[in-house]
Parts: C-alpha cells; sequence; structure tokens
C-alpha cells in the first residue's frame, strides 16, 4: 500500500512556529529565491509566459494554415524587422515559427512546469523535507533556464540565414543547422539549449539528492509517493541523456564556426551521426516530459477513488523500465536515414517494448478507479481527459514504432498528430490537472470549479478538433513543416484551424478563472480534497509556512497505527 | 535563519550569485555568438560573461567552504554534497559518451564519399598520427602516478599527516601542470591541423575537452592545497579534498580511454610523427 504515506504524526509546536514564516524582502525572495516553493512558483509563472509565447506562435501557424497558398508569413517577416518579404524569407518565417514553437513549449514550457514547477512545489513536501538538497543551485537551474529562454529570444531578431531567426526546426539537424544557416541566429539558439540544458542537469542532480537523502523518517523509497517516484527517474533521464545533446551541438557549434567536420560529408562526417546524438537526447526527452505528468495522475486519480493507487509497485517499477528502454529505442525517430533492415527491426521491436510499462500504467489507473467512490472534480476529469487522450497518442506510437509503417508515415501530419496527443494531450493535460489539484494549496486560494470545468471541455474539444483531423492529412501524405499545401488538404487543415480558437477561448477561461481565485477566491483550507489525499503537502496549511518541516514528520508504519491525516481511514484498502 | 529547527539540513539565506551567474553565462554565450561572427563588441561581452562566471564560481565556493568551516556541513549536507559529486561526474561521463561516439562512428565506418578519409582510417589525408608510446605514454604514466600522489596525500590526511597531505598534493598539481604542458606542446606540434576531417575534428575536440577537465582538476586541488595551509580539513571531515581527488581519477580514466582507442587504437597502422 502506499503512494501515500501510511500514517503521518504531526508534532503539536509545528503549526505554532511562527518564525517559520518569515519571508525576505521583495528582491530578495524572488530575484535570490532559495527556498523550493519560491522557486517552484517562479518556475510556474515562467512556464505559464513562455506557454502564451509559444501557444501564440502556434496560432501564427494555424491561421497560415488555415488555407492554401501562404497569407501571413509575409507580414510577420516585416514585423520582426526582416525588411521586405519575398518567398524565400517567407518560407524561412515558417522555419522559425515552428522551430520557435517546438523548443519553446518543450524546455520552456512542459519541462519547466512539470519539473521546475510542480517538482520544486511538491518533492520536498511530498518526502517530508524543509527543502532541496541545494536550495542555492536550484536557484541557478531556474535562471539559466530564463537566460536559455532569453537567448532563444534573441536568435529570432539576427540573421539566421535566409532571413531573421533559426529555421532548423527544434531537432537543429545539420546540415541546414550548419552549412544551411549562416549568421548567429542558430548559434544564439544553441547556446539557447546549451544554458537550459545546464539548468535542467543541476536541477536533476538536486532532484535525485534531494529525493535519496532527505525522505522524513520511516518514508521508505517503496512509501514514496509514486509523483516523487516519477521526477526521480526523469532526473536520471536529464542527467544522463542531456549531456550526450550537450556534446551534439557542440560539435554544431565547431562545425559552424571553427572548421570542425563532425557532421560535413565533404570531411569524413555524417550528417545521421547528429541524429543518431540527438536522439540519444530526444527519446529520453520526451519521457522527461511525460513521466512527471503520469506521476501527477496517480497522485489524483487515487486521491479522487479515495483509495491509494492500484498496483503501487508496479506503477513505480513499470517508470523505472520505461526510463530504461527509452535510452535504447532512439533509432525509431530516423527510419528513413537508411537504416539497416535489422537495425529498424531492432528498433522497432524494443520500442514496442515500451507498450507493456505504459499500458501497465493506463491499466492501473483504471483499475484505482473501478470500484472507487469517484468524485469529478477538475483535476479528476483532466486526469480522465489524460487516460483517454494520451491513450490515444499511444497506439498511434505504436503504429509509429513500425519501421516499415513510419516508411510512409515519417515526416507527415500523422506524426505531428500522434506527438501532440501524447504532448499538448498528455504532458498538458497533466500540467493543468496537477495545477487545479494544487492550485489552492500553493495560493491559498480557491478557483472556481464551474470555470475549470468548462475550461476542460473548451480545451478538450479545441485539441482534439485540432488535432484529430491531423490524422487524415497524414495517412493521406500532407508532409510536415511547410506552410502551404494542395488543396486537396483544405477542408482539415480549416477544421483544424477552428479548433484552435476553441483551445484559445478555453485559456481565456483559464486566465479568467486564475484572476478571479486571487481576487476573490475563497480561502482553502490545509486538505481541502478530503479523506483520499493523504500524501504530506496535504498535512500543512494552504499555502504552506515559507519553511516547512522545523521538525520533521515521522512516517510510521501502518501496521501499528490507523490513524491517518484527519483522524479518518482513507477508505478500504486501509484495512488490507 | 528563521526559526528554531530540529533538523540537520542546511537552510540557506537568500543569495545573489545564481542570478549573476546565470546573466554572465549569457553574456559569455553571447558574446561567444558576436566573436565567432566577428562581429562589434565581441571580446568585451566575451571578456564580460566571463569575469562574471569566474567571480560567481569564486564567490560560491568561497561561500561553501566558510559553510564548512562554520559546521554548516552535518553528516546529512556531506552526504548530499556526496551525491552530487558523483552525479555531476556521471553527467560529465555522459558528456564524453558524445565525444567517443563520433569518434567511434569514423574510425568504424570511415567514410567512402569523402577523398580526405578514403575510405580508410586514419583518414587518408592524414599523413601521420602522433607517435602514441612517446608523449602520450608518459602523460599516461605522469597522469597514473598522479593518481598514487593523490591518494599518497589522502592518507596521510586521514592518519594526520598535514605535511605529507601538502607534499601529495604539491606532486599532485605538478604533475598535472606537467601534463597539460606536454599536451599543450603536443598540439603545438602535431602533424595534423585544427579541423578538415573527422580524424583531427574529433580528436581536437575529445582531447582539448579531456584538457580542460585537467585545468578544471588542477585548480580544484589548488584549492584544496590553499585549505590545507589554512588548516581546513580534518581526518574525519575533508570532503572538499575527496571531490576534488574523485573528480582527479575521472579526469584520469577518461585519459585511459583516449589512451586506449584515440592515440593507440585510432592511430594504429598509420605512420607516427
Amino acid at each position: 500500500m502506499a503512494t501515500t504515506a501510511d500514517t503521518f504524526q504531526a508534532h503539536p509546536d509545528e503549526h505554532f512556529d511562527h518564525d517559520a514564516d518569515h519571508k525576505p524582502g521583495f528582491f530578495a525572495r524572488w530575484f535570490m529565491s532559495t527556498n523550493h516553493k519560491d522557486i517552484g512558483t517562479l518556475y510556474l509563472l515562467f512556464a505559464v509566459f513562455a506557454g502564451i509565447v509559444g501557444g501564440a506562435i502556434s496560432g501564427i501557424m494555424r491561421m497560415e494554415l488555415q488555407e492554401p497558398g501562404i497569407q501571413y508569413l509575409g507580414w510577420w517577416v516585416e514585423f520582426i524587422g526582416g525588411g521586405p518579404s519575398d518567398f524565400d524569407k517567407a518560407g524561412h518565417m515558417w522555419n522559425v515559427l515552428i522551430t520557435a514553437h517546438g523548443l519553446i513549449m518543450v524546455f520552456f514550457m512542459v519541462m519547466p512546469a512539470m519539473i521546475g514547477g510542480f517538482g520544486n512545489w511538491f518533492v520536498p513536501l511530498m518526502i517530508g523535507a524543509p527543502d532541496m538538497a541545494f536550495p542555492r543551485m536550484n536557484n541557478v537551474s531556474f535562471w539559466l533556464t530564463a537566460a536559455g529562454f532569453v537567448s532563444l529570444m534573441i536568435s529570432a531578431f539576427v540573421p539566421g540565414g535566409t532571413g531573421l531567426g533559426a529555421g532548423t526546426g527544434w531537432t537543429v539537424y545539420a546540415p541546414l543547422s550548419t552549412s544551411g544557416s549562416v549568421g548567429p541566429a542558430v548559434d544564439f539558439a544553441i547556446f539557447s539549449l546549451h544554458l537550459a540544458g545546464a539548468g535542467s542537469i543541476l536541477g536533476a542532480t538536486n532532484f535525485i539528492t534531494t529525493i535519496f537523502n532527505m525522505r522524513a523518517p520511516g518514508m521508505t523509497l517503496h512509501k514514496m509517493p509514486l509523483f516523487v517516484w516519477s521526477v526521480l527517474v526523469t532526473a536520471f533521464l536529464l542527467l544522463l541523456s542531456l549531456p550526450v545533446l550537450a556534446a551534439a551541438i557542440t560539435m554544431l557549434i565547431t562545425d559552424r564556426n571553427f572548421g570542425t567536420t563532425f557532421f560535413d560529408p565533404a570531411g569524413g562526417g555524417d550528417p545521421v551521426l547528429y541524429q543518431h546524438l540527438f536522439w540519444f537526447f530526444g527519446h529520453p526527452e520526451v519521457y522527461i516530459m511525460i513521466l512527471p505528468g503520469f506521476g501527477i495522475i496517480s497522485q489524483i486519480v487515487a486521491t479522487f477513488s479515495r483509495k491509494p493507487v492500484f498496483g503501487y509497485l508496479g506503477m513505480a517499477y513499470a517508470m523505472v523500465a520505461i526510463g530504461v528502454i527509452g535510452f535504447v529505442v532512439w533509432a525509431h525517430h530516423m527510419y528513413t536515414t537508411g537504416l539497416d533492415v535489422n537495425t529498424k527491426m531492432y528498433f522497432t521491436a524494443a520500442t514496442m517494448v515500451i507498450a507493456v510499462p505504459t499500458g501497465i500504467k493506463i491499466f492501473s489507473w483504471i483499475a484505482t478507479m473501478w470500484g472507487g467512490s469517484l468524485e469529478f472534480k477538475s483535476p479528476l476529469v483532466w486526469a480522465l481527459g489524460f487516460i483517454f487522450l494520451f491513450t490515444v497518442g499511444g497506439v498511434t506510437g505504436v503504429v509509429l514504432a513500425n519501421g516499415g509503417v513510419d516508411d510512409n508515415l515519417h515526416d507527415t501530419y500523422y506524426v505531428v498528430a500522434h506527438f501532440h496527443y501524447v504532448l499538448s494531450m498528455g504532458a498538458v493535460f497533466s500540467i493543468f490537472a496537477g495545477l487545479y489539484y494544487w492550485f489552492p494549496k500553493m495560493t491559498g486560494r480557491w478557483h472556481s470549479e464551474l470555470l475549470a470545468h468548462i475550461h476542460f471541455w473548451l480545451f478538450f474539444i479545441g485539441v482534439n478538433v485540432i488535432f484529430f483531423p491531423m490524422h487524415f492529412l497524414g495517412m493521406n501524405g500532407m508532409a510536415r513543416r511547410y506552410p502551404d499545401y494542395t488543396p486537396a488538404f483544405a477542408y482539415w487543415n480549416e477544421i483544424a484551424s477552428i479548433g484552435y480558437w476553441i483551445m484559445a477561448a478555453s485559456m481565456v477561461v483559464f486566465f479568467v478563472n486564475v484572476t478571479w481565485a486571487f481576487l476573490a477566491g475563497r480561502r482553502a483550507e490545509g486538505n481541502y480534497w478530503g479523506a483520499g489525499a493523504t500524501t504530506l503537502e496535504w498535512s500543512l496549511s494552504s499555502p504552506p509556512p515559507f519553511h516547512q518541516f522545523s521538525t520533521l514528520p515521522v512516517i510510521e508504519d501502518h501496521h501499528s497505527h490507523h490513524n491517518h491525516i484527519g483522524g479518518r481511514p482513507s477508505g478500504p484498502a486501509a484495512a488490507h | 535563519m528563521a526559526g528554531a529547527t530540529n533538523h540537520e539540513y542546511h537552510i540557506l539565506p537568500p543569495d545573489i550569485w545564481p542570478i549573476v551567474g546565470s546573466l554572465s553565462a549569457l553574456t559569455f554565450t553571447s558574446g561567444m555568438v558576436l566573436f565567432m561572427h566577428d562581429m562589434a563588441g565581441g571580446h568585451a561581452v566575451l571578456g564580460l560573461g566571463m569575469a562574471g562566471l569566474i567571480a560567481t564560481f569564486y564567490s560560491w565556493f568561497s561561500n561553501i567552504v566558510k559553510e564548512a568551516q562554520t559546521g554548516h556541513h552535518t553528516p546529512v549536507v556531506q552526504l548530499h554534497l556526496r551525491y552530487g559529486m558523483i552525479l555531476f561526474i556521471a553527467s560529465e561521463v555522459m558528456f564524453f559518451v558524445g565525444w567517443f561516439w563520433s569518434w567511434f562512428d569514423f574510425a568504424l565506418f570511415p567514410s567512402e564519399l569523402s577523398e580526405v578519409i578514403g575510405g580508410v582510417w586514419p583518414p587518408a589525408g592524414i599523413e601521420a598520427v602522433i607517435d602514441p608510446f612517446a608523449l602520450p605514454l608518459l602523460n599516461t604514466l605522469i597522469l597514473l602516478c598522479s593518481g598514487t600522489t593523490v591518494t599518497w596525500a589522502h592518507h596521510s590526511l586521514i592518519h594526520g599527516d598535514r605535511e605529507g597531505l601538502k607534499t601529495g598534493l604539491w606532486l599532485t598539481i605538478a604533475l598535472g601542470v606537467l601534463f597539460s604542458a606536454i599536451q599543450a606542446y603536443e598540439y603545438a606540434h602535431a602533424p595534423f591541423e585544427f579541423g578538415q576531417n573527422t580524424y583531427s575534428s574529433a580528436f581536437y575536440m575529445a582531447t582539448g575537452f579531456h584538457g580542460f577537465h585537467v585545468l578544471v582538476g588542477t585548480i580544484f586541488l589548488i584549492v584544496c592545497l590553499r585549505r590545507a595551509y589554512l588548516g581546513h580539513f580534518t581526518p574525519r571531515q575533508h570532503f572538499g579534498f575527496e571531490a576534488a581527488a574523485w573528480y582527479w581519477h575521472f579526469v584520469d580514466v577518461v585519459w585511459l580511454f583516449l589512451f586506449i582507442t584515440v592515440y593507440v587504437w585510432g592511430g594504429w597502422g598509420a605512420e607516427y610523427h
């Protein structure tokens, strides 16, 4: 039993320690922070900001794709200062937009929100720790991420080759990123990844150390909440995959500027080597973006089913398995580069193996809800949306895992549909689920549950209208990464673009909800979700004191005690 | 620090260096871009970023040393530092995996399309390679020897022999500097230039990043020597020294792989310079 701390004995003096709530002044608090909750807040605000930028860029893309021909790109070329537009510059502008959208959403929205935001906020709380192991390093992780974002923004306004900005795609493939893009923009974009990557490596070190060393007495690894497990596995993936990316993009820098030939065939180099190095990082990266989401969903499903999660150990080790196997499947992103057929067979088989632990997770969430007393609060609704839509994305992933099938679908909108089902419906749904789950905990104020549900339904309809037609477009051969297309694809593209505006409207509801919560939201108590919420953050006030757990909580073995938080038994599972 | 705490973790006050260091890193990378594209102000911006980074590292590590000397590094905090260092080295190992990956790719599958490679390794365009059994072997012995002297320093420290600690560290640093000097000499007299083909690209970048790590490791050891003279470190608590020693051994091991796979195996069959 135990996604949750079984029995928690709060020390009576804990809640009366007013010194623990002494906060530094504004500048020191937000620019020099060594507090995991404040740094988590900074990460979340940063992710919201980057998400607005990245989401606005996808709006430009959907507007452009709403009908065949090139409509708006010329205007954007002139807007960012690229002078009079022409066909080449407009095409380059498109490349810049898709590059920025991808990099921003991956590195500056999903990762900061999940790992930096929720990870920072709730890993220490859930393991009963007063803070992270390395509070200063925690802060430098955040500011390096912000510095990376600034570097990427600079890149959009300096020459990149055909026009302003880095138009390489988020994968920064050579030779487009080397001989194909002279000009400083691509260097700024590459250094943006260096900076953000350094921040993530330091953050990963911090999380692993915190989770291994700072668990409260009695909190064994096998009693750790699944969200903490998910961040632990994610941190290992970051730690071991990002340095390989750092080496690869450093090779890009030296190929571009110092005459090396790592990826230049004239000097014996090989652009496919870059793809290997990139995807050795890039594939673990997609699990980096979804594993914390898995963790959030596990907490939420258990809370609103009022049951411990089904198959706790299986859930934890499924994530470990996904992490391990995630390192040996990378070339399934490269089926059309001329890989040997045996290599393709291996990568096809290895990729499909990942469906097994993933299936364990999906079925265990369903089994958790089975027979539970479900409460359809907004976090659970988002979590259900996650489980459904992530499964859709997972199933198309199994299709794409086949090397032979992928020969036809590679670089079509089928792939775009697939990875948006797992990301902008998987990862993003889990972020919103986590946000509604923990928003009152973090701010002390209630959001509107009604608006949260409206937000969910509009967003659910919107993203499905955007991305489901892309399956059809892709299977009919529409290639990704082009601003124009044959009129045969016009119908579903127009539908998809309408979906964008539904999604955008839902975000207005979201921001209204957040604003309303701060202005008029009623105060949230410590454990506002009730008996189903059993992890340690629910033993604290909302928001928690500036420094919590000055006296460490003690997690006792549930065989000897049955008084759970709030003195109520946590459902039928307590009586194994 | 706020309130009375009943735990042994290190709750830190707010600190300016994380944001200064990050802005310095951004300034440094931006200066690099300006420098690489011969744009105005490149050197100045690069220099400013470098200065900011050096100031950050100096102040940050000074603060850590001060905290260590004033009793903030409780046993559990020391354990944090151990984990942190092990994980940092693990990430460094993966960084070198990237460079070795490209080396093995080029050496095992030499390009048949490229005239300068000609389907052979070392490539047709490389007339001679550095004789691995001359200076590189000497450097291997120097680094292995430095591994023993740093262990000598460590055992002296454990047994309370501070003179032995200093002597061992002096010798290790001297060997490290000697290694770097020989490496610089070797670069200056190498029979092939930087870049132009995969051999010299991967050779210089892999050995160059190793050389950079030797410099960092040497600075780390110099800091430890300085601390030894200041009377820091006790036989029971000296993680700063141990971290430097771990890092030094890591640098040593990377060199052994470089020596075997790049210098000996990678140059096999070619004419020695």
